[in-house]
């Protein structure tokens, strides 16, 4: 259904030329993509091609590891992050993040959602326990824990974990979110809870996430990016990409003749 | 049922023990002994404090020890009322935390949160390092440079005086609040970390907000142990903040420590065995339930306050 509208989408995020260094080593290679919105874009490749660092250059994590060098033009919404005029923080409410590992705070439920927003300087209570209670349902969590909103994070399963995370993220109110292999350290039934909430989403915040696993990545994105040793491989629709790849390396790995 | 006898195989194994393991039965031993050792020690040093103790309490009754406000046990009319050595205390410890607790914090946060690695690496030796110069040296930068730089700016100060063997006390354990809260701060997880900066949060919202509360417990820990070492300090005391047992909170004041006390008694001449010589007794005795009731503080306060992660 979907091919035809997907492609109709904006661009949002342009990626030019760009060359990531970690002190000597060359991460990524000039790599140039772009993404569009409202639309889920996959990253996949072998481990250690570089996917995590170009998601990291979205929201400038990458700036914190010391000795990283970066090149070239990422531009979201037609501004250059990574010019001087950029508010690093102000760039990350906007472009939230997902980690590998579900990462709560050691704080009660309600306060790893509130915690954003009150860096962001809202406090009255009742706001906060609207926007607690949005990105909860948002996160098709609110069901879950609703009467235990006081319940250390730490209570809940692996699977609740990371929804709780991408409800603390989605709390903000971004434009993006990014997902670093989101669901790896899930079970399969949380996976697919995670995958249809990704379906949820896109129709309001462009995702770009990264996964190992090629049924996920064929059957949430709409766009696929195949990297390997640093470099742009190939990216195409998902559809095309994965019945008629034109470059032999992806066929290989999409076949699990390496990788 | 047979389930003793083995059904044959016809894949032989045996499991019969071919290396000697004499040293596995007596290494254990040794470490016992030497673990022993330092518990037999304790409970020794416990036996006779209390005995000693005791022998005190039958000449001086225990309420007017506890409660008396003169403490004079030396000369003649004697008293003895161990307030103003614990008010001593007490100021010189108070002012010491004072000093060490912020500024030992700041450059925890700093060291954990702020410093490239390269500085962290030549600063944490440099602190330890500091935490082991020997305290007569302390004593004596108080006594030779820190009290004429106060005396200056309160002239009417005596030259043995409770605020500069406490700033004194407190720079001495600025490193060891610092490592201590430094090496909690450090057992925070990164990814912690990441998730509040990818929320947008700027380094001074992560270390207050997240690291600092996530280490709580060890830098509560890292604050008690300091307040116990600054009761216990002994050598900067006794040279800089005078012999004068004092009722005060008055900083400006000469007055006198429990630990300075004891050193005075025992460099003295007092007869072993006399009334005089058994206050040292009673006055450890009392600056060791102290230390004990903090210790258990500090466990009860790190327990409560801990957030798991
Ligand atoms: N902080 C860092 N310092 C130095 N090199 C790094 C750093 N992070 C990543 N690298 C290197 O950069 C390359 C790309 O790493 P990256 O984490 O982006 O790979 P990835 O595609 O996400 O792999 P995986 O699928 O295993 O997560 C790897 O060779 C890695 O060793
Ligand atoms: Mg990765």
């Amino acid at each position: 259904m979907s091919t035809a509208t997907q492609a109709a989408n904006q661009t949002l995020i342009h990626i030019e030329q760009l060359n990531l260094y970690y002190g000597t080593y060359h991460a990524l290679k000039n790599v140039n993509l772009t993404i569009p919105e409202k639309a889920v874009t996959a990253f996949i490749g072998p481990s250690g091609c570089g996917k995590s660092t170009l998601l990291r250059t979205l929201n400038r994590m990458n700036d914190m590891i010391d000795g990283t060098r970066i090149e070239g033009l990422v531009s979201m919404g037609g501004t250059d992050i990574y010019s001087s005029d950029v508010d690093v923080e102000t760039l990350r409410k906007k472009v939230g993040m997902v980690f590998q590992q579900p990462n709560p705070f050691p704080k009660s439920i309600y306060d790893n959602i509130a915690y954003g927003p009150r860096l962001h300087g809202i406090k009255s209570k009742s706001q906060l326990d609207e926007i607690v209670e949005q990105s909860l349902k948002q996160a098709v969590l609110w069901d879950e824990v609703k009467d235990y909103l006081k319940r250390s994070a730490f209570s809940l399963s692996g699977g609740q974990q990371q929804r709780l995370c991408i409800a603390r993220a989605l709390a903000v109110n971004p434009d993006v979110l990014l997902m670093d292999e989101a669901t790896s350290a899930l079970d399969p039934i949380s996976t697919l809870k995670i995958e249809e909430l990704v379906q949820e989403l896109k129709n309001k915040y462009t995702i770009v996430m990264v996964t190992h696993n090629m049924q996920q990545a064929a059957r949430t994105s709409d766009q696929t990016v195949f990297f390997l040793n640093g470099e742009m491989v190939e990216f195409d629709q998902t559809e095309t990409l994965f019945s008629n790849p034109s470059d032999k390396r992806t066929e290989d790995y999409i076949t699990g003749r390496f990788g | 049922m047979e389930s003793n006898v083995a059904p044959s195989t016809t894949t032989k194994m045996n499991f019969k023990n071919s290396r000697s393991h004499l040293s596995d039965k007596i290494v254990p031993i040794i470490l016992f002994l030497c673990a022993a050792l330092s518990v037999l020690t304790t409970i020794g040093i416990v036996v006779t404090l209390l005995s000693e103790t005791i022998n005190f309490f039958k000449s001086v009754p225990f309420m007017d020890f506890l409660f008396g406000t003169k403490w004079s046990p030396l000369i003649e009319p004697k008293a003895f009322g161990i307030l103003p050595l614990l008010s001593g205390t007490l100021l010189v410890t108070v002012i010491a935390c004072i000093v060490a607790i912020p500024i030992g914090l700041a450059s925890a946060i700093y060291l954990s949160e702020y410093a490239p690695k390269r500085v962290r690496k030549i600063v944490k030796p440099i602190l330890e390092v500091l935490a082991g110069v020997p305290t007569i040296v302390y004593g004596y930068f108080a006594l030779t440079f820190v009290t004429p730089l106060l005396k200056s700016i309160f002239p009417s100060m005596g030259v043995f005086n409770a605020l500069s063997a406490g700033i004194v006390v407190g720079i001495m354990i600025i490193p060891m609040v610092s490592s201590l809260s430094e090496d909690a701060m450090s057992a925070v997880p990164k990814s912690l970390r990441h998730g509040a900066y990818a929320l947008g949060a700027t380094r001074f919202e992560v270390a207050l907000k997240i690291v600092v509360p996530a280490a709580f417990s060890g830098i509560v820990s890292s604050a008690v142990l300091a307040f116990s070492r600054a009761i216990g300090e002994t050598m900067i005391v006794a040279v800089a903040a005078g012999a004068t047992p004092n009722l005060t909170l008055n900083p400006l004041e000469s007055i006198q420590t429990m630990t300075a006390y004891i050193v005075q008694v025992s460099l003295g001449d007092t007869p072993h065995g006399s009334v005089e010589y058994g206050t040292i007794f009673a006055v450890g005795m009392t600056l060791f339930v102290i230390t004990f009731l903090l210790n258990i503080l500090a466990q009860y306060v790190a327990r409560r306050f801990r957030e798991e992660y």
